[in-house]
């Protein structure tokens, strides 16, 4: 068997095996007891070489509807927005992507410097004091708040808005059953959390509200008064939140939020039909010590040189085992690596103009929609998304959209019922006007 | 590497300086405030740095240069199998049609991305000798919980909720007590004996009818096959216990042992191991979750299946133990997964998992009169070493790791796995050729000697990196977890 990545040539192997002293590889699989023994060989599609494999593969690939060729207004957690060119570049050189976690830091500082700059980064545009190295996605993540809210407070029940992304809210009732933890919904009214209802569900065995923000519909969801009703029963206050949003709206760890969790992937994440992305998770110092994952710390060495470590690892699986905060070892550290270049060559000023025209492009949209005469169904004041209303199945409106070039919104019906042919508009700064004005331009025309 | 500090990317920022390019705003430009509610318009910008590109991609080039990687040089950590990642994964990972696709999308527009993800099922359940297969999970932790979570909910369709208990070999990663945490099981450790193999006995003695599972990685993280497999699998189903495979070892055995025909009922594998995603640093990874037929009504939401030559997502499993990540797992791990098992095909599967065991062995074996070898048997693609005999010198095994560093080496998994004193774990991988393996062996030959002659050398080691041991307990005891500018 010759294969580029398989050196060991004939006289490699006999040497090794008279080394080891057996007469052949087969000899040292004998442990193996008989009766589990697999013989003969896979039945699977045979080797393919290097330029026949990239040429099947590349068609394949040509099979999907790609956001390089359309123009698309399908966001629901997943955007597309800029990605500098210098990410792709960074997170390409193998001496970051071929690594593991960094365990010895002599040889590791890159790393652990860049995540230590990570961290400082999400806790700047969340308002947190401490950010930890990652989590696998927002929705994992937030599931690992309600748990950590449930131990912290010693309650088995969390409540969470309707308006928190669907697939979130799946998974954290996965992660509930497993915990014994009660999940309770509570209702929107006029596309944002209903505030009545939260304060009638609240009560003193309560662990966690959780929001999101801005939340599925786009609204801008009251952290103020959800934060009140929260603390008022000494619950935990967490937001998830698109964090390019940040860069316009009052961060969440203003409002006294106790645990923001969210997905990096507006960061230079491709949305690589759903992950990787990059979950983060930040809170207040007060929880330092029970977040889940890994942390990097700075120190110094033996002549006071300024380094950076894994730290606080008592909470860690590998140390406390069944009394770990969390299961989780393997994060998204190449994924929080391109978030940070991104929000570095972003920066400052970026992060702002870039949430700006956000907001500013997805108004433009709902302005022009509305004078194509199209419903939109919540007035509260919304972000890069925002709901409207057609009068057929938004599935047909989608295709009819994909042949003018353009991948059209989410079909809000699937899971709210009340939602029927409503569809979940989304505009980043990657659409230009001609686009807005075409997509309402088709929208309305299909809805008559 | 040069032995100076560098800087922050936040101490070489400069007000008025810019690393992107967005395009004029072409819309009628509002003011926020006329567009957000009172008191949610950001008031203090947040403190990211402001670089020229330049800036940014000498910055990260510098810490790429203090960062050791697979293509740095070898990377013998066990349980990691820290083998070459190929090119052309990342390559077709990039494609436009794989890359830039979004999970809601409608499924029409979306059918290569499914049958990829199909095709990449079919083959790791003849792999695996499994009946099902999610791609879900994240990483192998996650398929942990995940495949215990489906066990916990096979046992309560059967009106079996007494079963609490998931049982783990002292010799298990930590993944698998912390894993069965989160699945709201009580974990208890069963003992491995004089061999390094789970004590039969102790084992019938933790069973009963109160076990969920046992979870065991095979072979284990000794790097022993678990010769007694069947006589286990018939202990655990004796008792209506389930049989779990921890696959982080499964480059041992491709193609000479399938979990399932070992009685396994659910698996999870780290693509990010086996085949060839790349570590990231630390992640991403990918776990998928093979299961055998009696707990395919509990799979996670969604599932693909291919009905009328389409491929699509059904959601109507009313069993299901839910969802476990929002959209369909780590998509772009995946295609790097199967782009290395279509490069492989069949025999040369075959061939990774026999020359990682043939690597692994000649190390051991070259290794064995300067080190303690605690199990003196045929390992699979790893082995534990014990520092025991250096200790006596006053020389540890971080001491041996640290010294290795000088010599352009990631050093081996140490002081795990628990049972093995001053353990040192290697696992060469088979992309290594045996004049990298032999310049390894040399070098662990020397601080061997050094360890008896000059020890200080290897107890003041590392000599060569950018910089010296770090401080944990002072990173432990005043954390900073972020930069703060200077007032
Ligand atoms: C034996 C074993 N099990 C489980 C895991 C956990 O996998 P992951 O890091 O992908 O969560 C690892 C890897 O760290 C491992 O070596």
């Amino acid at each position: 068997m010759k294969h580029r990545y398989l050196p060991l040539t004939e006289s490699d192997k006999k040497e090794m095996l008279d080394a080891i002293g057996v007469s052949s590889i087969e000899e040292l699989f004998e442990d193996i007891p008989e009766k589990v023994r697999f013989k003969g060989t896979y039945n699977l599609k045979e080797a393919k070489a290097e330029p026949l494999l990239k040429r099947e593969l590349s068609q394949l690939a040509a099979k999907n509807a790609n956001n390089k060729q359309y123009a698309s207004f399908l966001g629901a957690g997943v955007y597309d927005h800029y990605a500098p060119s210098i990410v792709d570049h960074v997170i390409s050189r193998s001496e970051f992507y071929t690594a593991y976690t960094p365990y010895q830091p002599e040889i590791s500082q890159g790393e652990l410097q860049a995540i230590f700059e990570f961290q400082t980064m999400i806790c700047e545009l969340t308002g947190m004091d401490v950010a930890n190295s990652s989590m696998y996605d927002g929705g994992t993540a937030l599931a690992e708040a309600a748990m950590l809210s449930a131990g912290q407070t010693k309650r088995k029940k969390v409540l969470v808005s309707e308006t928190v992304h669907p697939e979130a809210r799946d998974v954290l009732r996965t992660y509930a059953k497993g915990q014994g933890i009660e999940v309770i919904e509570v209702p929107y009214k006029n596309g944002a959390t209903d505030l009545e209802s939260l304060n009638s569900l609240v009560d003193r065995d309560t662990a966690a509200v959780i929001v999101q923000y801005p939340n599925f519909f786009g609204v801008v969801e009251p952290l103020a008064d959800v934060e009140k009703a929260a603390h008022g029963e000494g619950a935990m206050f967490v937001v998830s939140a698109n964090p390019l949003s940040l860069g316009i709206l009052t961060p969440p760890g203003k409002f006294g939020a106790d645990i923001v969790v969210g997905d990096a992937q507006p960061f230079g994440i491709p949305a690589q039909f759903g992950g990787p992305h990059c979950g983060y998770f930040a809170v207040t110092k007060k929880l330092m010590r029970k977040v889940p994952g890994r942390l990097v710390g700075q120190t110094k060495d033996e002549e006071g040189q300024r380094g950076f470590v894994l730290t606080l690892q008592a909470r860690e699986q590998h140390i406390r085992r069944d009394k770990a905060t969390s299961n989780i070892c393997s994060n998204q550290a190449l994924n929080a690596l391109a978030a940070s270049v991104a929000m570095t060559a972003l920066g400052k000023n970026g992060v702002r103009e870039s949430a700006e025209q956000n907001l500013q492009k997805a108004h433009f949209a709902k302005e022009a929609l509305k004078q194509q005469g199209v419903d939109i169904v919540f007035e509260a004041p919304t972000f890069n998304e925002f709901v409207i209303r057609l009068n057929k199945p938004v599935k047909d409106v989608n295709s009819q959209l994909l042949k003018q070039g353009i991948i059209g919104g989410y079909d809000l019906g699937l899971v709210y019922k009340e939602l029927k042919n409503c569809m979940l508009v989304a505009v980043t700064e990657m659409r230009t006007k001609e686009e807005i004005e075409l997509f309402a331009k088709e929208v309305g025309e299909h809805h008559e | 590497m040069s032995k100076k500090d560098q800087k922050l990317i936040f101490e070489m920022s400069q007000p008025g300086r810019i690393g992107y390019s967005l395009p004029e705003l072409d819309v009628p430009r509002k003011d926020a405030a006329e567009l957000l509610p009172d008191g949610y318009v950001r008031e203090e910008a947040p403190e990211l740095p402001e670089v020229s590109e330049l800036d940014i991609m000498r910055h990260y080039t510098a810490l790429s240069k203090r960062n050791h990687g697979v293509d740095s040089g070898f990377y013998p950590l066990g349980s990691c199998t820290m083998k070459y990642n190929p090119k052309i994964n990342e390559d077709i990972a990039r494609l436009d049609g794989l890359a830039h696709i979004h999970p809601l999308q409608q499924e029409e527009t979306v059918q290569g991305a499914l049958e990829l993800m199909y095709d990449l099922q079919e083959h790791l359940k003849e792999i695996t000798g499994m009946d099902e297969v999610t791609l879900q999970p994240a990483a192998g932790a996650h398929g942990e919980w995940t495949g215990l979570m489906m066990i916990r909910a096979f046992h309560e369709a059967n009106g079996d909720f007494n079963r609490t208990k998931v049982i783990v070999p002292d010799s298990a990663h930590g993944t698998n007590p912390a894993s069965a945490a989160v699945a709201g099981f009580e974990t208890v450790t069963v003992k491995s004996g004089e061999d390094g193999l789970v004590d039969l006995e102790d084992l019938k003695r933790v069973v009963d009818e109160t076990t969920a599972a046992l979870m065991l990685t095979n072979p284990n993280t000794l790097g022993l096959f678990e010769e007694n497999i069947l006589e286990m699998a018939e202990i655990i189903h004796g008792v209506g216990g389930k049989l779990y495979y921890d696959g982080a070892n499964l480059n041992a055995v491709m193609s000479k042992a399938r979990p399932g025909d070992m009685g396994f009922d659910v698996v999870h594998l780290n693509l990010h191991k086996t085949f060839t995603g790349p570590h990231g640093g630390g992640g991403p990874g990918s776990g998928p979750v093979g299961v055998k037929a009696d707990l395919m009504p509990f799979l996670p939401k969604p599932v693909l299946v291919k009905k009328d030559g389409m491929y699509q997502f059904d959601n109507e499993r009313p069993q299901s133990i839910g969802r476990v990540k929002p959209f369909y797992g780590n998509f772009g791990i995946n295609v790097r997964a199967y782009t290395y098992i279509r490069s492989m095909g069949p025999d040369g599967l075959k061939a990774v998992t026999e020359y990682a065991v043939l690597n692994a062995n000649y190390m051991m074996r070259r290794l064995a009169p300067y080190f303690d070898l605690p199990y003196n048997r045929h390992s699979k693609h790893e082995f534990v070493l014990s520092g025991r005999r250096q200790k006596k010198l006053g020389v540890r095994t971080l001491d041996i790791a640290k010294r290795l560093l000088d010599f352009g080496y990631h050093p081996p998994t140490i002081y795990f796995p628990l049972n093995v004193e001053e353990c040192m774990m290697i696992e060469p991988t088979e992309t290594e050729s045996k004049e990298t393996l032999d310049a390894f062996i040399e070098a662990m030959i020397q601080i061997a000697k050094e360890a008896e002659e000059t020890p200080e050398v290897v107890q003041e080691a590392p000599h060569t990196t950018v910089i010296g041991r770090l401080d944990e307990t002072l990173a432990a005891r005043k954390p900073v977890l972020r930069y703060e500018k200077e007032q």
